[in-house]
């Protein structure tokens, strides 16, 4: 038994001393201002207060902490992307998150599961190799394998030829892992607020006060505060958030739904992504199959969910994994995708020069949390992207200098 | 087991005792009767112990049987997580109990309850990860403790269907309310569909007791005989309605179907799920639901025990005495939460039969023997949740929990409508509804059978109002007949010594709960991710409400100011199978399809279509060589049914070509093709395909096999914007099309009949003609994809297998054979032609890919020009160059990179051996400083292997064209 248990048991130690911080009142000025208390927001205000010694920090939330996509995604990480920009960046997102459960003091659960995208065409083969061969060469694993290789990683796929889309081949990221969702946005949530940052829960900005091309102050349901500097990390929301601040995204939001089954012993190691069949599963440690597909077909700022998205992917599923009919859904949800035109996401500076943004996230964010959240507070600290995300820049869409991640995204969009 | 006898009628409505069935639980035989489920039957059996709880493997048995709880959750063979209280019996049926460790009787897991101080809330973020490398050790443990029933992975994929359904009003909930609203509605016209979960309809009427002397089932049965009586109703039993989903889209899972239920209107009459009361040890087997006692006697004939104490909050808990007494079971006492025992006729009535009854008593301790309830240690209440020094121990096996319900309003929840806490009357209550969405009966706070059909008929008045259909006769429901009967008691008493469950589906408790909070998870969504609390399988159904009120107790706010955790779809039970339905994935045949079987194709996969890779199965690169060799040498027949066909008629059909092409059209004579490439808003390129101009205002457009639909899709798009003056027709469908290419292809189509001049002045490269071949009308496009003199011939798709016949027969002599995509991919590959989407990626644009000359200057407008002028003032970083490997060895593949020094400079788009040249070809994106024709290049192989090649100049094969201008 792991002795900090044990302590608890024994009753030398408190089971839970308070995770997340107490709400306090808001002040009238801190030195940034952090919209959105989600993974990438929380993780910014951590790395400002202990790398940048920058503790007089607000997280603002309209709901709760890790409410929005941190909380709704499905858990996967990998570093398997297609641009040279984009590997570098999730690889060190990765290295980060291997440490981070000692560092935030947490455990978060880092399921290194692998991870398989299966191929059914020749065209995806294609790409695949074309993924395979950049990983590879910036030191990610990452392998193009065939039929042989999959059943000895997955014996429960159907390799058969004699279905609609046979698998043909597959990338193999043998590290990529499953990370506990929440306990990341409690674990910044937690590191943050004792080196001092203030988490204002149930506070939603409602404006900006701009003179001269930056922001002066923030409008909250709960009063105006002062600000120095402004960090925007608010996902599905984030066109509406820039719109209160004079500037547009190239960014379409549309919904994002997954769905989880009731828990069944385990019989699925590794994370299963069918792109050509827009779905894709693994089992969590509970048991439950978590299960999610593409994007809805239509730009919406609503996370409801339907009924034609859950008829869609389980046909697929059961073309992968054909046993799996009898097993019961217990619940579906729904996120929103900020999607920018060339499936990489947005960081850095603004049109306002006091003002930051993180967004564009799509379908890929939470992987991203850890090395979003600390050069984003390198950027806001040093008023200058630090060269990780250099090429992530707001202004690449104003000269069209686009990044070309769409065949990386899990399933088609 | 042993069969126990059932109770005699009225006990037992829903069984049929003429019809026993057999079945087997965890290895033994029992048996039932034909209206039993599994759960029932076991009750029946004596046999009360059915699973072991997720964490501590406690026993338990059944609570609500009605489907609310999992503790009835079994195996049933290959079929993982089936409640045995929703489960009909049937002869020969199999389970097992789940989650057991050694048997289910003596559970060796059960050790772990032992280590419960050292597991408290969330512990497992709180160890197994120092120091690095632990957790992978214990998640293999965790993950082997986890999960609930056993999927067989060889399981074959079972048969499923759906159907659809459409009505007026669909009721949700064939109990008195909603029975009585789906008469009212179908009275004023509407057709209407009842669904009800329970095997048998009735709802309340079939169990529940409200009179002394009442006869519930007999008002059931009338209204039952209404509703077969009226042919605009029906009514599914044993369905689940699944969610509610935009515009009454509504999901009913019954038996292996999925009903997807369309309705105007929704009345929603669900009930209520029996409130939970907390106290040390409230999950032992025994211990449920005074409703699920009754369901048992009434519905079953089953006596739930032989020495009860009831804990009641309501008046219902009387009428389940009154059940039990008749049953025969020994009601040791009645205890009554509230301060006074009510002065009403059922309290009378269970006084008099000698039955103690105490009031402001609790349980403060079930006592556990042998897997089962054995007694409760009972306690005065005296305060909210607080209660005196326990007193008296009371010898029982079975306690009857009757403290109100709260409404079953899932929903309610998932059309947006909204539950809260009343502070006033102690209860949960529907707060709010959607439009044309309507609750009636105990789901909306009514509390007896005369006020639940009042507001049912209401309700389905309402309902049929909505979709259309009134009767001047509106009902009405009086004010007093809705009343809530006093406040409700609060029903949580946690214990010192804990095993006070709120969540049993977790094993959580109430210092669980406490825990969390004071750890700073204060607010509802935030506890139940913490906790896990409504988490597992009943989704919270049974929790929730304690959840709420004891968040409240701790944060010191007011259970409505706490709020509620989002409810979702779906309701319970709902299959991966009955979602997924038979699967059916459509696929595109083209109309020649059959012939490629017969001709032993290899096929593939090519966007929705299948398409002919290779004819023959075996030694395929050999077969590949000889369909290029023959294209090359004498004549091939290629089946390109698959391409995109697009009409665009109209005046402004040449403006409409000029601005969603790159190319020039305006001057473009009739007659004539010209390639068409498509580029999106940013200048990327998008497609590619002809345009052959039949007439002045009439173009037939070609676009590739994948992006047909998208080009389709966009033109229209575009045209929404532009208004101009066009008709799109998306023809794909309409016309079969082959290419009949090589320097013998004018010879064979000589041989056909028609009326197409075929001379070379007359029909020249880049030509269209229109007219009969082999009595089929045709567009023939003279094109030049592989590089040959070659038609392309487009027939009404009726004709395709017959122009395919016909060019064979007269190919014959000249050796003609047919080739696939393979075959093609190396010709065009000789001649240095892209393939949209191969040789081009997301972000290629025209220039890059060596089609600027597809560009035309002079058009003041196309979509992407704007975009690529900005473009083209940057330096070009690619370009898209042809090469030949000049190393021996194996040949790179597809996607391999390209190195200057240890930096990526490019990667290989297409690659083959071409029989032509007889050496190793591809396409290549380089930087502009290794474009040059002769440079080097290094290409990393399979294996990290260095290929070494050469940049060429394209096309590689005929570099004057000479051959397709034949």
């Amino acid at each position: 038994m792991p002795l900090r248990l044990l302590r608890f048991g024994l009753g030398l130690a408190r089971p839970d001393t308070r995770i997340l911080p107490l709400p306090q009142e808001l002040k009238p000025h801190y030195d940034v201002v952090i919209v959105g208390g989600g993974g990438h927001g929380l993780a910014a205000a951590y790395y400002l207060a202990r790398q940048h010694g920058i503790t007089n920090v607000a997280v603002l939330d309209k709901g709760y902490i890790g409410g929005g996509n941190t909380g709704r995604n499905t858990a996967i990480v990998r570093s398997n992307y297609l641009t040279d920009d984009g590997v570098r960046f999730y690889a060190e997102s990765m290295r980060l998150y291997q440490t981070l459960s000692d560092e935030l003091d947490i455990n978060l659960m880092y399921s290194q599961r692998g991870h398989l995208t299966l191929a059914h065409t020749d065209a995806s083969i294609r790409t695949m190799r074309w993924r395979a061969e950049v990983n590879k060469h910036l030191g990610v694993a990452s392998e193009l394998i065939g039929p042989d290789e999959i059943a000895r990683i997955c014996p429960q796929l159907n390799l058969s030829r004699a279905v609609r889309y046979p698998i043909l081949g597959a990338l193999s990221h043998p590290v990529g892992a499953t990370v506990r969702h929440d306990a990341v946005a409690w674990g910044y949530a937690r590191a943050a607020g004792r080196l001092g940052v203030a988490i204002h829960q149930g506070t939603e900005v409602v404006g900006f006060a701009i003179e001269g091309g930056r922001i002066t102050a923030v409008e909250t349901t709960r009063g105006r505060i002062g600000c120095g500097k402004v960090l925007i990390a608010v996902a599905g929301r984030s066109s509406l958030v820039c719109d209160m601040a004079g500037f547009r995204l190239p960014i379409r939001t549309v919904p994002l739904q997954a769905c989880v089954s009731q828990p069944v012993k385990r019989f699925l190691d590794p994370i299963i992504v069918s792109g050509s069949l827009h779905c894709y599963i693994w089992q969590s440690q509970r048991g439950e199959l978590v299960m999610g597909g593409a994007t809805d077909p239509y730009p919406l700022y609503s996370t409801r969910s339907t009924l034609d998205f859950k008829e869609g992917l389980m046909a697929h599923m059961l073309e992968l994994l054909p046993f799996l009919g009898e097993v019961k859904i217990m619940r579906q949800w729904a996120g929103l995708s900020d999607m920018t035109p060339d499936f990489a996401p947005v960081m850095g500076k603004t049109p306002l020069s006091n003002c930051y943004l993180t967004a564009g996230w799509g379908t890929w964010g939470f992987k991203a949390t850890p090395a979003s959240g600390k050069a984003m507070a390198a950027c806001v600290a040093d008023d200058r992207p630090p060269e990780l995300i250099a090429p992530f820049r707001l202004d690449r869409f104003r000269e069209l200098d686009q990044l070309g991640e769409a065949g990386a995204a899990s399933v088609g969009h | 087991m042993s069969a126990r006898e059932r109770l005699p009628l009225p006990f037992g409505i829903a069984i049929d005792r003429s019809r026993p069935l057999g079945y087997s639980f965890d290895g033994r035989s029992g048996s039932g009767y034909a209206g039993d489920t599994l759960a029932s039957a076991l009750a029946g059996d004596g046999v009360w112990l059915l699973s072991r709880s997720f964490k501590y493997h406690r026993p338990r048995g059944l609570f609500s049987l009605a489907g609310h709880d999992a503790n009835t959750m079994v195996q049933v063979e290959d079929e993982p997580n089936v409640l045995a209280d929703r489960l009909v019996l049937r002869e020969g049926l199999t389970a097992t109990p789940l989650n057991g460790t050694g048997t289910l009787t003596r559970d060796r897991a059960r050790i772990l309850e032992r280590l419960h101080r050292f597991m408290p809330v969330g512990f497992y973020y709180h160890a197994f990860f120092r120091p690095a490398g632990t957790w992978p050790r214990w998640e293999k443990l965790i993950r082997a403790m986890g999960g609930l029933g056993t999927v067989n992975t060889g399981q074959k994929h079972g048969y499923y269907d759906k159907a659809y359904a459409f009505c007026d009003v669909c009721v949700i909930g064939a109990g008195p309310a909603g029975l009585s609203a789906a008469l009212e509605a179908a009275a004023a016209g509407a057709e209407v569909i009842i669904i009800d979960d329970q095997a048998l309809p009735g709802g309340a009427l079939s169990f529940a007791r409200e009179e002394v002397d009442g006869d519930a089932d007999a008002l059931r049965r009338s209204l039952l005989s209404q509703i077969e009586a009226q042919p605009s109703i029906t009514l599914w039993s044993g369905a689940i309605c699944q969610g509610w989903f935009t515009d009454h889209w509504l999901p009913v899972t019954r038996g292996d179907r999925l009903y997807k239920v369309r309705a105007a209107a929704v009345v929603i009459a669900t009930g209520t799920i029996g409130q939970q009361v907390v106290f040390r040890n409230n999950d032992l087997p025994g211990i449920m639901l005074g409703s699920a006692a009754q369901r048992l006697m009434r519905l079953y004939g089953v006596r739930p025990g032989t020495r009860a104490v009831i804990l009641a909050a309501d008046e219902a808990g009387y009428g389940v005495a009154l059940d039990l007494i008749d049953a025969g079971v020994e009601v040791a006492a009645l205890l009554d939460l509230r301060t006074e025992v009510p002065a009403s006729p059922l309290a009378a009535a269970v006084r008099e039969r000698g039955v103690p009854v105490r009031p402001r008593m609790a349980v403060a301790e079930a006592v556990e023997g042998r897997n089962h309830l054995s007694a409760v240690r009972i306690a005065p209440v005296v305060g909210e949740g607080t209660l005196g020094t326990a007193g008296e121990t009371i010898a029982c096996d079975l306690l009857c929990l009757s403290a109100g319900g709260v409404p079953n309003a899932a929903l309610v929840c998932h059309a947006g409508g909204s539950v809260r806490h009343d502070a006033v009357s102690g209860r949960f209550v529907v707060a709010s509804t959607p439009p044309d969405l309507f609750v009636a009966g105990s789901v909306a706070g009514t509390e007896s059978f005369a006020a639940a059909m009042a507001g049912g008929r209401r309700a389905g008045w309402q309902a049929a109002r909505a979709a259309g259909f009134s009767n001047p006769h509106e009902p009405q429901v009086e004010p007093a007949m809705v009343a809530p009967a006093g406040p409700m008691p609060w029903p949580i008493f946690p214990h010192p010594k804990g095993k006070d469950f709120v969540d049993y589906d977790e094993d959580l408790t109430v210092s669980h709960v406490r825990d969390a909070v004071a750890a700073g998870f204060d607010s509802v969504e935030l506890l139940k991710r913490y906790s896990t609390a409504g988490m597992g399988p009943s989704q919270g159904r049974i929790t929730n409400p304690v959840l709420y009120r004891l968040l409240a107790q701790a944060t010191g706010q007011s259970v409505e100011a706490v709020g509620s955790v989002t409810v979702r779809p779906p309701i319970g039970q709902e299959k991966i199978g009955h979602l997924a339905g038979r699967g059916f994935d459509p696929v595109r045949l083209s109309p020649i399809h059959h012939r490629h079987q017969e001709l032993g194709a290899t096929m593939m996969v090519a966007g929705t279509w299948l398409r002919p890779a290779v004819y023959g199965e075996g030694g395929q690169e050999a077969s590949i060589r000889d369909e290029v060799r023959a294209v090359r040498n004498g004549v091939g027949l290629i089946d390109v049914s698959t391409l995109g066909k697009i009409e665009v008629r109209g005046p402004d059909a040449a403006a409409f070509l000029e601005r969603i092409y790159t190319f020039a059209f305006a001057a473009q004579p009739v007659g004539r093709v010209r390639y068409a490439l498509m580029t999106d808003e940013v200048g990327n390129v998008m497609d590619d395909g002809v345009a052959a101009r039949l007439h002045a205002h009439h173009f037939y457009v070609t676009a590739t096999t994948g992006g047909a639909d998208g080009v389709y899709r966009f033109m229209q798009w575009c045209n929404a914007q532009w208004r101009l003056a066009v008709d799109i027709a998306n023809v794909t469908a309409a016309y079969a099309a082959v290419n009949i290419a090589g320097p013998r292809a004018r010879a064979v189509l000589a041989r056909l009949e028609g009326d197409l001049d075929l001379a070379p002045e007359a029909f020249p490269y880049m030509a269209v003609r229109e007219g009969m071949l082999a009595g089929m009308p045709v567009r023939a496009l003279r094109v030049g994809f592989v590089g040959e003199l070659g038609y392309e011939l487009h027939v009404p798709s009726s004709c395709g297998e017959a122009i395919w016949d016909r060019l064979l027969a007269a190919g014959q002599s000249e050796g003609i054979r047919p080739f696939g995509v393979e075959a093609q991919r190396i010709l065009r590959l000789e001649k240095g032609h892209v393939i949209i989407g191969q040789d081009t990626d997301g972000l290629s644009t025209p220039g890059e890919a060596g089609l600027g000359w597809a560009l035309s200057k002079k058009k003041p407008f196309f979509v992407g020009k704007a975009a690529l002028e900005l473009r083209q003032r940057r330096a070009m970083n690619r370009v898209l160059v042809g090469f030949v490997q000049t190393s021996t060895g194996p040949q790179p593949l597809e996607n391999h990179l390209i190195f200057a020094g240890s930096e990526v400079a490019g990667r290989v788009t297409s690659v083959a051996f071409s029989p032509s040249l007889e050496r190793v070809i591809g396409l290549a994106y380089v930087p502009p400083a290794l474009a040059e024709t002769g440079t080097a290049l290094t290409i990393k192989g399979t294996g990290g292997r260095l290929i070494a090649a050469e940049v060429s100049k394209t096309p590689f094969y005929d570099p004057e064209n000479r051959r397709q201008e034949m």
